[in-house]
């Protein structure tokens, strides 16, 4: 791989930009890999990234059935912070904002990442109580926030109304400067080269139809293009995680619904921060380019479908049009729909399964984006391992069956 | 926007009259303290979430305020059928027979 500098590109300036090296491979599949990663998004290339850098595992195969990073890391707002409740979800999503701070230089790529902070408001009495509480916790976890008044909410976003004559008046916020935004293509397509750099194979347009076993043992996986061998099959399938548990016969407490996002026409700078409302839900930022990037919720029932209801995208433009008055009249370009694997605790499953040498990481829900680097990192080594990583530990499976759940509805269940 | 038809009312309503109470036919066991904790936690948490059919529960809160099952593609989001609770639906999907079978614990029939 060549190294992506100053030097360099003045260097390719010479030749008209038109003799830079590929990407990444394009490899014919190998009979056989170490391991095998299902699902070519953000997660699964991360996977495959700290799998071959860290652990040194470079036998490795990214198997997406359409092509690298197109699915939900493709469509989603983006939105980095770590301000959850818990200490086992704090430390985990903690992990990964760390190494999103090194992200660019670590890849060698620019991964866009701003720490323009992240304000979730209050509107009630128990919002704030809630924030007050979260705050707290946060700040005994080592993780930055503050609860701020409406008047320093005005000073950090001042488009936004603060008025007290409104049906949901804002009555402060949490405040986390060091959250914000990343180019969310940029994250895949650099952990995808630094994957490919490193020997991983990336192999598109290749879909999973089964997962081959012997004896309660992986073997490999079928798929489109044949059978393909494997020591450890690891998904990461995000929406389709319960399609793929199908093919070796397990279920998972997950359930796929559509989220949905869309974004504006570009608008001149006027929102440098991320502002986020679970009570009214709706959350707000501008992307470098100048469109308002706006998340609405998930469907009130299951879908794989990558559409949305009308009416959600309805619910979620009255909310951000009672925050922002002057947005009322700003026209929306597009608008995408995932399918997210919500779980009943909103915390992602990070395991091992009752079948050997396979691997789930699924269940982030409506928030997986921000994870990305951290979860791929406790995911391979729980893989490399086949022990959990000491941060993955309390994401097992079994929680399930223990009744050891980490209850982030407050900080994560609705906005992300 | 989906149009779904009410079996008590007998008439097709919009979406938001509707909420959604998810996978039909999960029986509650007779016994719970009987039950492992693995058991008792597939009964609470673990589901189809098929790609395709499903059998499904549905509130019309704003309507007749009663339950009824509906047998829905998640993929197309028709729906083929609503049925009142106690019924049988008249599509079955291929996945269910399969998840079916590798079921560890009973959790009633379909």
């Amino acid at each position: 791989m060549k190294k992506y500098s100053g030097f360099s590109l003045l260097k390719n300036a010479l030749s008209y930009h038109e003799n830079w090296q590929k990407i990444w491979r394009s490899p014919k599949p190998k009979a056989d890999y170490d391991v095998i990663i299902v699902g070519g998004g953000g997660h699964g290339l991360a996977t495959a990234y700290y799998l071959a850098k860290v652990h040194g595992i470079t036998n490795v195969a990214v198997i997406e059935k359409g092509y690298l990073g197109g699915g939900n890391t493709a469509r989603n707002t983006t939105i980095i912070r770590s301000n959850y409740l818990w200490d086992e979800a704090a430390q985990l999503y903690d992990l990964s904002l760390k190494l999103w701070e090194g992200l660019s230089q670590e890849l060698n790529y620019n991964v866009m990442f701003s720490q323009r902070g992240v304000l979730n408001l209050g509107h009630n009495l128990q919002d704030m109580r809630d924030i007050e509480r979260r705050v707290n916790a946060n700040r005994l976890n080592g993780i930055d926030g503050e609860v701020v008044t409406p008047e320093r909410i005005k000073e950090i976003a001042p488009l936004i109304n603060i008025s007290r004559d409104c049906r949901y008046p804002i009555l402060g916020a949490s405040w986390q400067p060091r959250g914000g935004t990343a180019r969310h293509d940029a994250v895949a397509w650099g952990y995808a080269r630094g994957a490919d750099a490193l020997g991983v194979d990336l192999i598109q347009e290749t879909e999973v139809t089964g997962i081959r076993r012997k004896n309660g043992v992986v073997v490999g996986v079928e798929t489109t293009k044949g059978f393909i061998g494997a020591r450890k099959v690891a998904c990461v399938t995000a929406g389709n995680s319960g399609v793929v548990a199908a093919m070796a016969g397990l279920r998972l407490p997950v359930e796929s619904r559509p989220l949905q996002a869309l974004v504006s026409e570009p608008v001149k700078p006027c929102l440098d921060t991320v502002v986020m409302s679970n009570a009214v839900h709706g959350y707000i930022s501008q992307s470098d380019k100048g469109d308002l990037v706006v998340g609405a919720g998930v469907d009130g029932y299951n879908g794989y479908g990558q559409r949305g209801s009308m009416h959600v995208i309805e619910h979620t433009l009255q909310a951000i049009c009672e925050l922002f008055p002057a947005f009322s009249r700003v026209r929306m370009n597009r608008q995408w729909g995932g399918v997210v694997d919500t779980t009943p605790d909103a915390c992602p499953i990070i395991s091992k399964t009752s079948v050997q040498g396979l691997y789930f990481n699924c269940g982030w829900g409506t928030g997986g984006f921000k994870a990305t680097p951290g979860s791929g990192y406790v995911f391979a080594d729980t893989v490399a391992n086949d022990h959990p990583h000491p941060l993955a530990e309390a994401f097992d499976l079994e929680r399930f069956n223990t009744g050891a759940l980490i209850d982030e509805h407050g900080a994560a269940g609705v906005a992300h | 926007m989906l149009l779904i038809h009410c079996p008590h009312c007998r008439e097709d309503r919009e979406e938001e009259e509707f909420s959604y109470s998810g996978e039909a036919h999960i029986v509650r066991p007779v016994e719970p303290e009987a039950l492992s904790d693995k058991e008792w936690g597939d009964y609470l948490f673990f589901r189809k979430n098929p790609r395709g059919i499903h059998h499904e529960m549905w509130y019309h809160g704003i309507g007749c305020r009663r339950y009824f099952y509906a047998t829905r593609n998640t993929l197309s989001y028709e729906i083929l059928e609503t049925y009142m609770v106690g019924e049988k639906p008249q599509v079955i999907a291929a996945i269910d027979v399969a998840i079916d079978a590798h079921r560890d614990t009973p959790r009633g029939t379909l």
